[in-house]
């Protein structure tokens, strides 16, 4: 589980989240949803505490992390997966190095057991064989699969999305919500989804937040969201939607 | 007009010694993490700094070595001081020439790959991506890039020394007359073995400097592609002012 105790954080001085609260239940998918700039990505390094909150505590399965050194943070991560905006593979390694990395790192497997690991965990995410591809040559979509298959490559219990539907087309979206469902299911995994692409939130989610402004103004199920009286959800989801319709019509012409 | 130049002046200093604070403080927290060392990273990271730097440094100093005979053996002969060309190229070579230009070089071109490499690492989030994988980035990158360039830069020396010097017997023997016998025997007759270690301690120092310097901007590298440019710049800059600051204190230490 993992619990937000009024949180604030602050980036160079600048007061990005504001007195949050909010408890993500174990197996559940979160998703956080709100206007770029309003601290969603502050949030998911909060969480893997890639940052220190300002004020507030962070706890994980039970540990307030918030005043771990790096040391005591990185036993806490090694539960941990994180699927990063730009997937952020490292260029100098191929995808089957990419995904070996933490259990090469970490474990004591043989050689010969962290490639089966590599194999399956691409074949989870529908790129068997490209272990000795590069990652420069692969698309926007593929290295999103890459990033989670990297991700859950030492069976963490919690994942971490950082948009991970962000700059795909609707096809390649459906295909990672679709990823990230089927690894709840098959992992048991907590999951943490940060977007502003509302199709793939409502289509993913167990449960929905919205931040505006630094503050989580709205908490609910997907049809609590979508229903929602509060004008800022309202806008938001309707802005949303607009630029979709907007994105289809483009790709149509 | 003055008071505004020498607040410029005294900003600049202010953000050189704070980026000289930034520094030292890498370079223990580096020395904390030896232990962890990825021995597959360091030969990785020798071949890559040490060996592909060998051909430009050869380069570098043997043109160096001739150009200096070219400059002191004519008015060394003038004055029938031939015998001394020999051992007084061997330690300048030895002592500063070799070590100082092969530093150099070596932050012109793995300071600059370093701190390129570890910014777009940085901006692209994959530095990032390894502290979520629970790797510690000094510990991953930092620790191979100090120690092979603590090694390879003093080889990288060594080679220096010795392509330098056969530079300057050819021109002292075949542009300026000297025989073979009468250069050979200036240098061992002049030139001790503290000239070439000497030189060996500060090119391990600024072998040092290189890698933590470029490690440094690579890890503090601001978003965007132009942050990159300007890591790499401030790199290469910060490393070679660096180099010839060290050079003078090391020089008072090991020749006095």
């Amino acid at each position: 589980m993992i619990r937000l105790d009024h949180v604030s954080a602050q980036v160079q001085g600048k007061e990005i989240l504001k007195d949050i609260n909010l408890e993500i239940h174990t197996g559940e998918i979160m998703v956080i949803i709100g206007p770029s700039g309003s601290g969603k990505s502050t949030l998911l390094r909060l969480m893997i505490g890639l940052m220190k909150p300002a004020a507030g505590e962070v706890w994980i399965d039970g540990q307030e992390i918030s005043r771990m050194n790096e040391d005591q943070l990185n036993e806490v991560r090694l539960r941990m997966g994180m699927v990063f905006q730009y997937s952020a593979l490292f260029d100098s390694m191929n995808v089957g190095e990419n995904v070996a990395f933490g259990l090469r790192e970490h474990s004591q497997l043989s050689e010969v057991e962290i490639r089966r690991q590599v194999r399956r965990k691409l074949r989870m995410v529908g790129l068997s064989g490209q272990e000795a591809t590069m990652p420069n040559a692969l698309s926007g979509g593929m290295k999103k699969r890459v990033s989670l298959a990297r991700a859950i490559a030492v069976d963490p219990r919690i994942v971490l999305y950082d948009e991970p539907t962000s700059g795909l087309d609707p096809i390649m979206s459906g295909t990672i919500d679709r990823l990230i469902a089927s690894t709840r299911r098959m992992l048991g995994v907590t999951s943490v989804v940060v977007t502003h692409d509302m199709a793939s939130a409502f289509n993913i989610a167990d449960r929905l937040a919205m931040i505006h402004q630094g503050q989580i103004i709205e908490t609910g199920g997907v049809e609590d969201i979508r229903h929602s009286v509060n004008p800022l959800v309202q806008r938001f989801i309707r802005s949303e939607n607009a630029k979709i319709n907007a994105r289809k019509e483009k790709q149509n012409e | 007009m003055v008071k505004e130049v020498l607040e410029r002046l005294g900003a600049q200093v202010i953000v050189f010694v704070d980026q000289v604070g930034q520094i030292v403080t890498l370079a223990a927290e580096t020395v904390t993490h030896l232990p962890e060392l990825r021995w597959r990273g360091l030969v990785r990271q020798m071949a890559h700094l040490g060996v592909d730097s060998l051909p430009i440094v050869l380069l570098t100093i043997l043109f160096t070595g001739m150009v200096i005979t070219v400059q002191t053996a004519n008015e060394f002969v003038k004055y029938g001081a031939q015998s001394t060309v020999g051992g007084i190229v061997a330690i300048a070579m030895g002592r500063e020439l070799s070590p100082v230009l092969t530093g150099v070089v070596v932050a012109g071109r793995c300071g600059a790959a370093i701190t390129a490499e570890l910014g777009s690492m940085k901006v692209t989030e994959q530095i990032d991506a390894l502290r979520v994988m629970a790797v510690n980035p000094i510990a991953y990158l930092v620790v191979p890039r100090l120690l092979a360039c603590m090694l390879m830069v003093p080889l990288l020396v060594i080679f220096a020394d010795v392509i330098g010097t056969i530079g300057s017997y050819m021109v002292a023997t075949a542009y300026a007359g000297i025989s073979s016998h009468t250069f050979m025997h200036s240098i061992t007759t002049f030139a001790v073995p503290n000239d070439v270690t000497g030189g060996l301690v500060k090119a391990m120092v600024f072998g040092a400097i290189v890698a933590i310097v470029g490690c440094h901007k690579g890890l503090t590298t601001r978003e965007g592609a132009e942050g990159v440019g300007q890591a790499t710049t401030g790199s290469v800059v910060m490393s070679i002012i660096l180099i010839f600051i060290s050079n003078y204190f090391l020089s008072l230490m090991l020749y006095r």
